[in-house]
């Protein structure tokens, strides 16, 4: 772990330059990625990657050159290159950084568990050759696979302040997905994928309950199969946690990302309805919303202790009550904005630059369990699993879909439903927020595949959420 | 490449007789600069090289993806180290039976070395054309390289020099119009011409908003519109894997059940287009009628699906979607296009599609970017963003009136792990009737 800390270390103070400041990122990551589909083992695919991002401060003026040359004589030309950059834009440059704070921090960050050896890649192939084997032969059922991924990634950062923050990570992503069709309609039920994913070890794969859930996850793509479609019209939403971290990721998530409020992303991601003025006076929920930004769960996926401009994270409110208090803006969206914000500042490797992410962004759990919360609804339906994701480049007119739903009526749990989708706005949906779970609804969630930003970049991030319930919410369902 | 000949070489003196290697390569060194407010907001420079060696030995197989350095000693140590991985790799595997090597030694040879615009008078340009409008914007530059190399002497090599700058302009009341410039010499004459076409674009977009109500509307979708469906119905649409296991949102058009306009012809046309010619698993890419005068034709094969389902390889990539589609040109003049429109919606732009429910090819989305509200062929006003949920064979197939004479060459702007070369070749679609939601 960290081999390479003491050369960098020593690479970076021989480097020279006229720019005032300037940091090196450097990032290693290895990944693993298995799959048996339909009983027959995939190659795996195995990757080792490594590189480093010099940025530079020049006049106010940052700039950056990510290399894949990391000897001396590399990571010099690469300063040369982002200090050249800097000077060609300086008379262009949108922002003058000279007043704004870097972080001088030291610190160490590891997933829990990190030394623990992950199973080894027989042990992996045999896991999930018997879940795949354990999926019931069915003529119904013409697709599926289970698979497991695991990335690791090291991190040193150093900067001329004196920062040096190291951090090493396992992320583990385990899935079961499986399709049935009955000549017309075909209907895929899912578990994990890209739903879920955790820092850790084996106890990942435990916690998500891989061994032993292909039959059930087969059965219930079967039911979808034979289910009648959702019906159309007004009903109160349950939605289970696989399907809250989607809501709480798209109409939550990207609308509060500072650096689309200040227009970066105005080309490509989109921009939001949120304005810099809502801070601290928007009701964006009903009283029963509390949202965090929480790198304190430390299997989630996008625990860490500083992120990727040093800045040091800590569990803030972003919504307390309902009322919008914080964006999710980095030390530099921070000072654009004059606005408080969170640490936020990621990048996908090392061939990108940080920019306001999602890390952890939760809903606090609420007080009610399942039961009670499906006994509050009198005509209303359950919906799990996302598969289909809409919404307007301001993140305010939605349509989702999930795989699964199940009708509510007087309290009680009727039948499954397929196609479920249900449209709104996210301006008023969160207001109807009418029941919020608890802790024994909780589940700590996330996906690995996060766009934005230009370059593009796709990242980790984590959700946490309980089961929640909004009430008068139009739902439909599918042509089939 | 001679620095991945050098690694080949190395390579093939490195194997057994029983081992065989397919060696990829793609290498980029790449000029970024994003523009807030007409100004630059974050500029830099990326260099990456990498190698995704696949080693096979007995119907066994396995990939590594290798980060290359640029300094030869090392990166052949890098593979060094990866070729000894993945012998260790290889013995815990099974047999695979969809391996399905090309054995051919195919050549394939692509260089476009024009010399790139100076970032200097590209940022001149960018500032005065974008004088007095708020201009929010990505420019990506620089040489692109990739490489494919076979055990079997099979040796690919596709070089080109391009630029890409996606922009968008603002209006102050948060309309904005959508256009790019991409290509190979940049023309600063040219350039300032697309920036005053969407400047006079945008002078539309400051009229007050037409509230528009959820309904059925006639509908006019850009070239860049009709994209944004494309590109969802080919995430798996024409996948042999995803016809076969039912992912594909056509899996209906192909099972013969469901069609398309006979107006609708769809190819994937890799000949004199900027992807390169072979795939990552060392097949020649050949040109593919996907769909013809409205009825499911060719599909895109990958060797694995090849083995699987009995069917020829064509080059299709791992995940068997297009990167140079083309769909066949109508007869509506664009000139033409709003008086034939009559009363009804422009749209420049579609975002954000997924499916409501896939195996019926039914789509939801947003406008985005310069909607406007025609009425007796006249751009009345800017409409509201809306959302629309309508099928394919709907908008495509019964409710499609024409497609226009003029396509338009869309370059992908995508710069996901690596500058996308994927294009599509598309004309705009008049359609009688499109359903909008919310």
């Amino acid at each position: 772990m960290f081999e390479h800390h003491a050369t960098l270390k020593k690479h970076f103070s021989a480097l020279r330059t006229n720019a005032q400041f300037f940091s090196l990122r450097y990032v290693r990551e290895s990944g693993r990625y298995l799959s048996v589909r339909k009983n027959v083992a995939e190659p795996p695919h195995l990757s080792h990657d490594e590189g480093a991002m010099l940025t530079v401060r020049l006049n106010g003026v940052e700039a950056y050159a990510a290399t894949n040359d990391i000897s001396l004589a590399g990571l010099q030309a690469a300063l040369e290159r982002a200090e050249q950059q800097a000077r060609q834009i300086l008379p262009h440059a949108l922002l003058d950084l000279r007043e704004q704070a870097v972080s001088s921090d030291v610190a160490d960050y590891l997933s829990p568990d990190f030394d623990q050896p992950f199973p080894t890649l027989n042990d992996c192939y045999q896991l999930l050759g018997d879940e795949s084997a354990a999926v019931p032969r069915d003529e119904r059922l013409v697709s599926w696979d289970v698979s497991l991924g695991q990335t690791t990634v090291e991190q040193i950062y150093l900067n001329t302040a004196g920062a040096e923050l190291r951090q090493a990570q396992r992320f583990v992503f385990p899935g079961v997905n499986v399709t049935a069709f009955d000549g017309n309609d075909s209907q895929t039920r899912t578990l994990g994928g890209s739903n879920f994913g955790q820092q850790g070890g084996f106890d990942v794969i435990s916690r998500f309950g891989l061994i032993g859930a292909a039959p059930r996850v087969a059965d219930e793509a079967l039911q979808l199969l034979l289910a009648p479609n959702t019906p159309q019209g007004p009903r109160d939403l349950l939605l289970m946690p696989d399907q809250m971290i989607l809501q709480i990721h798209e109409s939550i998530g990207h609308p509060l990302e500072l650096d689309r409020i200040l227009g970066d992303e105005r080309n490509y991601a989109g921009t939001s309805f949120v304005k810099a003025s809502d801070f601290g006076h928007l009701q964006y929920g009903s009283s029963l919303l509390n949202v965090t930004f929480d790198p304190d769960i430390p299997e989630q996926l996008a625990s860490y202790s500083h992120d990727d401009d040093g800045t040091r994270t800590s569990k803030q409110f972003l919504i307390r009550e309902g009322l919008l208090l914080k964006p999710l803006g980095g030390a530099l969206s921070q000072f654009r904005a004059n606005l408080p914000g969170v640490a936020n500042s990621r990048a996908c490797g090392w061939n990108r630059p940080p920019i306001d992410r999602m890390a952890n962004l939760n809903i606090e759990p609420g007080d009610k369990n399942l039961a009670q919360l499906v006994g509050g609804i009198e005509h209303g339906i359950l919906m799990s699993t996302n598969r289909s994701w809409s919404i307007d480049d301001a993140r305010n007119k939605f349509q989702f879909g999930c795989e699964w739903g199940q009708l509510i009526e007087n309290g009680e749990l009727k039948g499954v439903v397929k196609n479920p989708n249900y449209r709104a706005i996210s301006a008023q949906f969160w207001r109807n927020l009418s029941a919020v779970g608890d802790a024994s609804t909780f589940k700590v969630l996330g996906t690995p595949n996060c766009g934005k930003g230009e370059p593009n970049q796709v990242i980790r991030v984590g959700h946490a959420s309980p089961a929640c319930v909004f009430s008068n919410v139009d739902v439909f369902g599918g042509d089939a | 490449m001679n620095n991945f000949k050098a690694l080949v070489d190395w390579l093939k003196q490195a194997i057994t007789d029983k081992e065989q290697f397919h060696l990829g390569y793609a290498d980029e060194s790449s000029e970024f600069v994003r523009f807030n407010h007409a100004q630059v907001r974050q500029a830099g420079q990326v260099q990456q090289s990498s190698l995704n060696l696949k080693l096979i030995n007995d119907g066994r197989h396995a990939d590594l993806g290798i980060t290359l350095s640029g300094e030869p000693a090392l990166d052949r140590q890098r593979l060094a180290d990866g070729l000894q991985q993945l012998r260790e790799t290889l013995p815990l595997l099974p047999a695979d039976p969809y391996l399905l090597l090309n054995h051919d030694a195919w050549h394939s040879h692509n260089e476009q070395l024009r010399p790139l615009p100076e970032l200097a008078q590209v940022l001149q340009d960018i500032s005065q054309a974008a004088e007095d409008v708020d201009l929010v914007g990505f420019y990506a530059a620089g040489p692109i390289s990739r490489g494919f190399a076979s055990s079997d002497g099979a040796f690919g090599w596709h070089q080109a020099n391009s630029f890409n700058f996606d922009f968008s302009l603002f209006h102050a009341n948060g309309e904005a119009v959508k256009a790019s410039y991409a290509g190979h010499t940049w023309d600063s004459a040219e350039f300032a011409r697309r920036v005053h076409q969407a400047r006079d674009q945008l002078h539309f977009l400051g009229r007050p908003l037409h509230p528009l109500a959820p309904g059925q509307y006639r509908a006019y979708l850009a070239p860049a519109a009709l994209e944004e469906i494309i590109s969802i119905v080919t995430w798996g649409g024409f996948s042999a894997q995803a016809i076969a296991s039912k992912g594909s949102s056509l899996q209906r058009l192909y099972a013969g059940e469901q069609h398309l306009s006979p107006l609708v012809t769809v190819s994937e046309q890799i000949s004199g287009s900027l992807s390169q010619a072979f795939s990552p698993e060392g097949y020649p890419r050949s040109d593919v009628r996907l769909i013809n005068a409205g009825r499911a034709d060719g599909q895109l094969v990958n060797s694995r699906s090849a083995a699987e389902y009995g069917l020829s390889a064509n080059g299709a990539g791992g995940d068997e979607s297009p990167s140079a589609l083309q769909m066949a040109a109508g007869n509506l003049a664009q000139a033409d296009v709003l008086k034939q429109l009559g009363t009804g919606l422009y749209i420049s732009n579609l975002w954000y599609l997924n499916y409501s429910d896939l195996p019926a090819a039914r789509l939801t989305g947003m406008t985005r970017f310069a909607t406007f509200w025609v009425e007796d062929g006249e751009i009345k006003a800017p409409v509201s963003t809306m959302r629309f949920d309508d099928s394919v064979y709907s908008l495509l197939g019964s409710q499609l009136e024409a497609l226009t004479i003029e396509r338009e060459l869309l370059l992908s702007a995508s710069t996901y792990s690596q500058r996308n070369t994927a294009s599509n070749l598309l004309p705009g679609a008049l359609v009688k009737r499109l359903t909008l939601t919310l």
